[in-house]
């Protein structure tokens, strides 16, 4: 059917425009600025010439094919185990009562900032750490903790770890959202009718839809664990560290002239993202390809499934270690001391949370003020070009707003230098609009990523009913699309407004030391490594995004209470 | 020598930079007034963010003054700025008025003309600080300060160690590596490029170079392979013994502080005298722990505030840095209660009553006494470090 043509429809083409326009410019900055000085250019430091100085230094840098060898390995590893923990859990429990709990179960583990559910886990697993303190001297006979490298293990693995434990509920969250656009129920009923298990089913039918709406997603996954900083600080191994943290030291070092390699360093990086992202996509391509005849093949029939304990235990066990380490940091909040091998402290306080609680307020406001509003405006961009999408088909515009990841990819210090330079041009650095605007760059690719495949899988037949029904543009928009979109639009909300929560750099950048945030008191205070200040600190960094996804879970069920189907 | 030599230079200093009549510090006390200073400083020790929010209070009071707290994570995030706002063409106005600085952000900023200055000549405390027996409040990392930072507090090399675990620790690189052959995996130093971790390095080799003088003059390729070839042996061998087999390293000071009080290491090295005697207060260690100095003595530096060259608020950020060398301020920044730092300033120029303050002071329970800790040692030449580093990384680095 042809859309009607409508003044509406023709204010929708204005969002791809609009969305450039407002990214375009900081996004161009962080590139370029990013760029620039990894061929050498950078007058402000003294270099004037291009060349390839700046390469020629990174490639010096000893230790630096370890690095990127240990990103890949640990990203395409927490990646593909992230994964398969989501599809197997799906498929063996999506028929069961608490498949319906879990993203409740779930919220509170997203809402834990990164950093602080990586502290919470170091804590729990290191040789000092709680559970060793359980048992230790009276089962270990140790007294002074073993000298074992389990956290910052030279293969990663208990970095790859931290990273499961943040990434699962992510992906798990936005496979929930996808199952919302497939007729899942009526489905998994015509499988099992043909005689197939559950999981056989749920992998046969369920799975190829959900695929491909979260794939955009799995690459933020893969992006993210392969550019995250802090937490491969606390856990990944330093000698040599993953590129991240490598260029990440190199931007910091008091000498200034390491400027230039981190900066082709930075490069390098958004092409080990990139290269791995594509290596993702092929293997994606070879998989559909290999699975064509299993999956038409009518296989799993009879057998059940056989690890249905299995997967159960370890979204468990995931769960179970999250819960424990954020618990773990909670004591630390209440400890007056806590020394190896105590399994509790020796005595409790409450002097940390009265010392700190005056300077909760402020940036407590502050917080929720700045990622209420970045987020809702990345939420309508977000919704308005994918309506246009929807409706107007994809502009040229449309199809440049992929651009937009890129802030996810270019390490976020070089970028923001760019991005400063952009603000401090404008004369609006320091102000709280350039504060919003900072974090938007990195919010609104995770609200867009998050809505985009859902929207994309929407049933347009909805929509010509509505249209017809409705006789408005509008009014269908209103009456029928958005509230379909209702479970998807606010989990992109929720999650657009824990990444808010948790900027530090673009706080401090853009913000000019006007603006504290709950984060930049976290993360400043917590460069002190006083466990008690950063247990404090990791609660009330969850409280808020906590908040924000329990109204994503709650408010849909209650408005629409009365509808079948959409609770 | 040194002694005329610094003397001299002060004295030319002060020269060269004779104030002129708008330079007044009447005229700057006037145009800070309503000012607000925004002092980037890193934020990881409550104690001195307790004491800058204390300072804030009295220039409040005492000038009119409205000093901000800038809390940061890393120095360089701050210089990242100044460097962004030069790159954009801002060359007045900028978001930064004051940081607190050490040695190696000090010298990447002098030399890229990011600092406004010489202005401690302006500051009538200055005239306390003792620039002669605290030689590093004018040479910073050998390098001169030139009146382009302003001291704020003195530091200088500690090992604190737990004494329920350790009855006498090792009091010389020599003897430090004999001790951990009877005790492999318990001591270690943050990574090579964090300042602590190149700063244990410079230590031993302080003691293990036949003729450390040559460490105050640059090194060049020959002297370096030649003077640092001791250290290389000694840490050939320790590194084996260290925490995780020397195969990891924790990432900063205040981590490594954590493997002291987790009872992971038995010793750490600190820059600040009342670390220890702080974190006790706090009961982030052990009440059992205290600290030491090596018999040949410790390496010693200063803490600085600067001002951006392009600070929209240079008056306010001078009284600021005017009221830090207060005989008030250095006082109750030197109570272990409140940061417990030593004073830059010679106690003899001051006035009784003034003089008073320091003498009434507790002391700290893991602190030594200025005796104990002894004339603090020169910080070699920054291409020591540098190539120290560099070394370290080419040889370590898988």
């Amino acid at each position: 059917m042809t859309p009607p043509v409508s003044r509406g429809s023709s204010l929708l083409r204005l969002f791809p425009a609009i969305t450039l326009a407002v990214f375009l410019a900081p996004v161009a900055a962080g590139l370029v600025a990013t760029a620039l000085p990894a061929f050498g250019y950078l007058p402000a430091l003294g270099g004037r010439t291009i060349d390839l100085d700046s390469w020629r230094k990174l490639l010096a840098i000893p230790g630096l094919a370890a690095s990127v060898r240990l990103t890949l390995q640990t990203g395409v590893l927490a990646t593909m185990l992230a994964l398969a923990v989501v599809i197997g859990f799906c498929s063996v429990m999506h028929h069961t009562r608490l498949f319906r709990r879990t993203q409740v179960v779930l919220s509170p583990l997203l809402a834990t900032p990164h950093v602080a559910v990586a502290i919470g886990l170091a804590f729990l697993i290191a040789p000092s750490g709680w559970a060793s303190r359980l048992v230790s001297p009276w089962l270990t006979g140790w007294t002074r903790p073993p000298d074992v490298a389990v956290v910052h293990d030279a293969q990663g693995l208990s970095f790859v770890l931290g990273l499961l434990l943040k990434e699962i509920p992510y992906l798990m969250l936005m496979t929930l959202s996808a199952l919302n656009q497939v007729r899942a129920a009526e489905t998994l009923v015509t499988a099992r009718a043909l005689g197939y298990a559950p999981a056989a089913a749920w992998l046969k039918t369920i799975l190829p839809q959900v695929y491909s709406q979260i794939r955009l997603p799995i690459y933020a996954v893969l992006a993210f664990s392969m550019s995250v900083v802090d937490v491969a600080v606390v856990l990944a191994p330093n000698q040599p560290p993953p590129l991240s943290v490598l260029l990440f030291r190199l931007f910091t070092d008091r000498d200034l002239s390491l400027v230039f390699p981190a900066a082709a360093g930075a490069c390098l990086q958004l092409l080990v993202v990139a290269a791995a992202i594509g290596l993702w996509r092929a293997a994606e391509i070879a998989v559909s390809v290999a699975s064509r005849r299993w999956l038409t093949g009518g296989g799993g029939k009879k057998t059940g499934w056989p690890l249905r304990g299995a997967w159960a235990s370890i979204m468990a066990a995931l769960v179970a270690l999250s819960f424990l380490g954020t618990v773990s940091l909670g004591m630390w909040s209440f400890a007056k001391t806590w020394f190896f091998p105590e399994a509790l402290p020796a005595a409790w306080t409450l002097s940390h949370w009265s010392r700190h609680a005056p300077d909760l307020v402020w940036p407590g406001v502050v917080t929720l003020g700045t990622g209420l509003a970045a987020t809702l405006i990345g939420l309508a961009l977000a919704v308005g070009c994918l309506q246009n999408e929807r409706v107007n088909g994809l502009g040229s515009a449309a199809r440049a707003l992929w651009l937009l990841y890129t802030p996810l990819l270019v390490p976020q210090i070089a970028f923001l230098f760019g991005a400063q330079m952009l603000l401090v041009r404008m004369n609006v650095d320091g102000t709280w609009i350039a504060l919003v605007w900072s974090h938007l760059l990195f919010v609104f690719p995770y609200v867009f990523l998050s809505l985009a495949d859902p929207w994309r899988s929407f049933d347009l037949r909805y929509r010509t009913s509505a249209l017809a029904l409705t006789g408005s543009p509008l009014r269908a928009f209103l009456r029928v699309e958005l509230p379909l979109m209702l479970k998807p639009a606010l989990f992109a909300l929720a999650i657009g407004f824990a990444v808010s929560v948790g900027q530090y750099l673009p706080t401090v950048f853009a913000g000019g030391g006007r603006f504290t945030t709950l984060t930049v008191e976290a993360v400043t205070l917590s460069s002190g490594n006083d466990p008690r200040v950063t247990g404090i600190y990791a609660l009330v960094q969850a409280a808020l995004p906590l908040a924000m996804y329990l109204f994503a879970i709650a408010a849909p069920a209650w408005r629409y209470r009365h509808r079948k189907g959409m609770g | 020598m040194t002694r005329t030599f610094i003397a001299a230079f002060f004295l030319f200093c002060t020269s060269v930079h004779a104030m002129d009549a708008s330079d007044a510090w009447p005229g700057i006390l006037e145009k800070a007034r309503d000012q607000t200073v925004y002092f980037n400083a890193w934020a990881g020790d409550e104690n001195t963010n307790g004491f800058i929010a204390w300072a804030a209070g009295r220039v409040k009071a005492l000038y009119g003054v409205n000093l901000t707290h800038v809390k940061i994570a890393l120095t360089s995030e701050a210089v990242s700025r100044v460097v962004a706002e030069k790159a954009a063409g801002r060359h007045a106005g900028g978001s930064i008025d004051l940081i607190w600085i050490n040695g190696e952000n000090f010298l990447s900023m002098k030399e890229q003309g990011l600092l406004f200055g010489p202005f401690t000549q302006r500051l009538p405390n200055y005239a306390l600080v003792d620039n002669v027996g605290k030689p590093s409040t004018v040479i910073d990392f050998t390098v001169p300060v030139d009146g382009m930072e302003s001291p704020w507090r003195m530091a200088q090399i500690v090992y604190a160690y737990d004494t329920a675990r350790l009855k006498d620790p090792p009091r010389s690189i020599a003897a430090m590596l004999a001790w951990a052959r009877q005790n492999p995996g318990r001591i270690t130093h943050p990574r090579i490029r964090n300042f602590l971790g190149s700063t244990f390095l410079k230590q031993a080799l302080y003691e293990l170079a036949e003729d450390p003088k040559v460490l105050q003059t640059p090194a060049t390729d020959a002297s370096f392979a030649r003077v640092t070839a001791p250290l290389w042996r000694w840490y050939d061998e320790l590194k084996p013994l260290m925490w995780r087999k020397g195969e990891q390293f924790p990432e900063t000071g205040p981590a490594m502080r954590q493997l002291l009080a987790d009872g992971e290491i038995d010793i750490m090295i600190s820059f600040n005298p009342n670390e220890a005697t702080t974190a006790i207060g706090k009961g982030i260690l052990p009440d059992t722990v205290r600290t030491f100095v090596l018999a040949k003595g410790t390496i010693g530096n200063t803490s600085f505030v600067a001002i951006p060259y392009n600070a929209a608020h240079k008056e306010g950020a001078m009284v600021v840095a005017n009221f830090l060398l207060s005989p008030e301020s250095q006082a109750h920044a030197m109570n272990p209660s409140t940061m417990g730092n030593f004073t830059v300033l010679d106690l003899n120029r001051l006035a009784p009553a003034d003089r008073k303050r320091f003498e009434d002071l507790p002391k700290g329970v893991a602190t030594l006494s200025a005796a104990e800790l002894g004339r603090p040692l020169l910080e070699p030449h920054p291409s020591w470090m540098n190539g120290i580093v560099a070394e370290w990384e080419h040889r370590y680095t898988k």
